[in-house]
């Protein structure tokens, strides 16, 4: 079927920048109650720069693989970047498929286009993005440019 | 022979209509979340439109004629609910869930305790309700949620001490004796559980909560849909069920208790309906069962369920339990052909009710339940609200296909054909 594009299942088989690494300036730990899919996730950011994003997931391949893209997305980007690449994410997700993504601003991120037909998968594909904005926040950054309480839970 | 002939089974799918849509761009619904929730029979939604077209008034208030019919109309409905399991009419709560049910006992033992929770209670059996520090609520290790969060917290509002039987290997319960003991006042355990589909053994449990004085309550929300139940044979002193689950509506469900306990139980909600006398300084409650149904009741919904038991008892619980035996037997004979797929739960059909969950080798079962979601099958993924016992078998969740009387060989053909193209999607080879 066509969620399950080479992109997702490339990165939930290989995902990028796994495991849990220090330094880390927070670490959080979300939950998808729903079906029990967990992500541990740190941050590190020096200077404005996310330096590192390490993560311990669990869980389907669209939460993994879309943990995997955010890390690779966002390691080495200004903190300003890595939340509009966050809110361009959730914006293609929570479309109800009406929007593709845009490469530029969310690289493999456009591979998830396909979730937002499906309601149900919304919260996995958003699991790590929203574990990282929380991590963000922990670790003393500015995030009220995302601010928004039906999304910064899961 | 089989429960049904093939005549008779295509006459009970065409009595549930939402069988006949289409799902996923005109692929036809093959339902197998029936443990989740089951669908409506006509009879049902038309026993509520019938009510509501009718009678409609407000229960157990009311000078006027369609008050009056509409209290018969929940009363009768009681009754009918009763007979389904073998209990009297006044036994019989009705509410929210089976949830609710649970919650109802388990606020009842906690307020027990408080001066005056039932006035002239029998002051042995209300000593039997109240517990502190010292005693212990003993559980299984294969609950829903919803039988063990109300006694976790009724744990912690008095003290006492939570313990679990375990689950074996092979899906069933360890010995309770190991666990219920001198200190144990209640012993929760469900009949049928909607993980493993396992048939619990109730007269060991009962007999071991027994030894010790202890109360036992049965979740019956996965047994009374598919099976003959009766209170008495049981042997339990509290029974819960849900009616969405029996094909009968949402938004009702039926604590049975033995009278004498429900007598000496404070209520858990308050306000209208189940009162005697009030006084602005204080009140007087009713007997039960309206001192636990406060406020106006879901008539529609209970008129609903008596209209899905009549269904079930002209089709016969005895023919119903074979049914979903022989589509367990089923099921479990094409899984086993797939050695990619591990089946939780006992292996013998006949220890089993219901559902089979799985699990399929390195594919997360969100994943196996969005492909076969693709073909328009329906099943659930997750942990079903069994949290704890998805921990103990070792895996974070599981994909499961659960039954009802409407349920055919085809479905179960259906979705063995698209779970074979599960692995492919994920580039595994079946």
């Amino acid at each position: 079927m066509d969620l399950y594009g080479e992109l997702i299942l490339d990165h939930s088989k290989h995902p990028q920048h796994v495991g849990l690494r220090e330094p880390f300036g927070a670490e959080v730990h979300h939950i998808n109650p729903t079906c029990g899919d967990e992500v541990t996730l740190r941050v590190q950011v020096t200077d404005g720069v996310v330096r590192d994003v390490s993560y311990d997931a669990q869980g389907c391949s669209i939460s993994i693989a879309s943990t995997s893209v955010l890390a690779e997305e966002t390691i080495g980007h200004p903190v300003s970047e890595a939340l509009e690449t966050y809110l361009a994410m959730r914006r293609m997700l929570t479309s109800r498929g009406t929007e593709a993504g845009d490469p530029e601003q969310i690289g493999d991120g456009v591979a998830f286009a396909g979730v937002s037909r499906y309601p149900a998968r919304v919260k996995c594909a958003l699991l790590g993005w929203t574990a990282f904005t929380d991590a963000l926040a922990r670790s003393g950054e500015d995030i009220s440019v995302v601010s928004d309480t039906t999304h910064s839970r899961t | 022979m089989s429960a049904f002939t093939e005549d008779e089974l295509a006459r009970i799918r065409a009595d549930f209509p939402v069988l006949s849509r289409t799902v996923r761009d005109g692929r036809p619904l093959v339902y197998l979340d029936s443990g989740a929730t089951a669908q409506k029979p006509w009879c049902v939604l038309d026993a509520e439109r019938e009510y509501y077209s009718t009678h409609n008034a407000a229960v157990h208030r009311g000078a006027h004629q369609l008050a009056e019919e509409a209290t018969e109309a929940f009363e009768g409905a009681r009754a009918t609910v009763a007979r389904f399991i073998g209990a009297r009419p006044d036994e019989v709560v009705f509410t929210k869930n089976g949830t609710e049910a649970i919650n109802l006992v388990a606020y009842a033992m906690s307020n027990a305790g408080a001066p005056g929770a039932v006035e002239g209670a029998d002051p042995e059996v209300a000593a039997r309700l109240r517990l502190g520090p010292g005693d212990e609520i003993v559980v299984t290790e294969m609950e829903h949620h919803a039988n063990l969060v109300p006694w976790q917290e009724l744990a912690r509002r008095t003290g006492a001490t939570l313990r679990w039987i375990g689950v074996t290997d092979d899906g069933h319960l360890q010995d309770p004796t190991t666990v219920v003991g001198e200190r144990t006042r209640i012993l929760a355990f469900t009949q049928v559980s909607n993980v493993l589909g396992t048939l619990n053994d109730v007269a060991p449990l009962v007999a071991a909560a027994r030894a010790v004085g202890a109360l036992t309550l049965v979740d019956a929300c996965q047994s009374v849909p598919h099976l003959p139940v009766d209170v008495t044979a049981l042997g339990v002193d509290f029974l819960a069920f849900t009616g969405h689950k029996v094909i009968g509506p949402s938004g009702i469900g039926v604590l049975w208790g033995r009278p004498e306990l429900l007598a000496a139980m404070p209520p858990f909600i308050t306000g209208g309906s189940m009162i005697e006398l009030v006084h602005m300084e204080s009140s007087t409650y009713a007997p039960p069962p309206q001192r636990f149904e406060a406020g106006v009741p879901m008539a529609a919904q209970a008129v609903g369920l008596a209209s899905a038991v009549d269904y079930l008892t002209e089709l016969g619980m005895d023919r119903v339990h074979q049914h979903d035996t022989e589509l367990t037997a089923y099921c479990l004979e094409q899984l086993a052909g797939r050695p990619w797929v591990r089946v939780v739960g006992p292996a013998a059909p006949a220890d089993r009710v219901g559902a089979v969950a799985f699990t399929v080798e390195g594919i997360h079962p969100h994943d196996v339940g969005q492909v076969l979601d693709d073909r328009g099958i329906a099943v659930r993924t997750g942990h079903h609200c069994a949290w704890p016992l998805h921990r103990r078998l070792g895996i974070p969740a599981s994909t499961r296909a659960s039954f009802s009387v409407y349920t055919d060989r085809a479905d179960i053909d259906a979705f063995v054909e698209a779970l074979d193209t599960v692995p492919g999607v994920f580039g595994m080879t079946a």
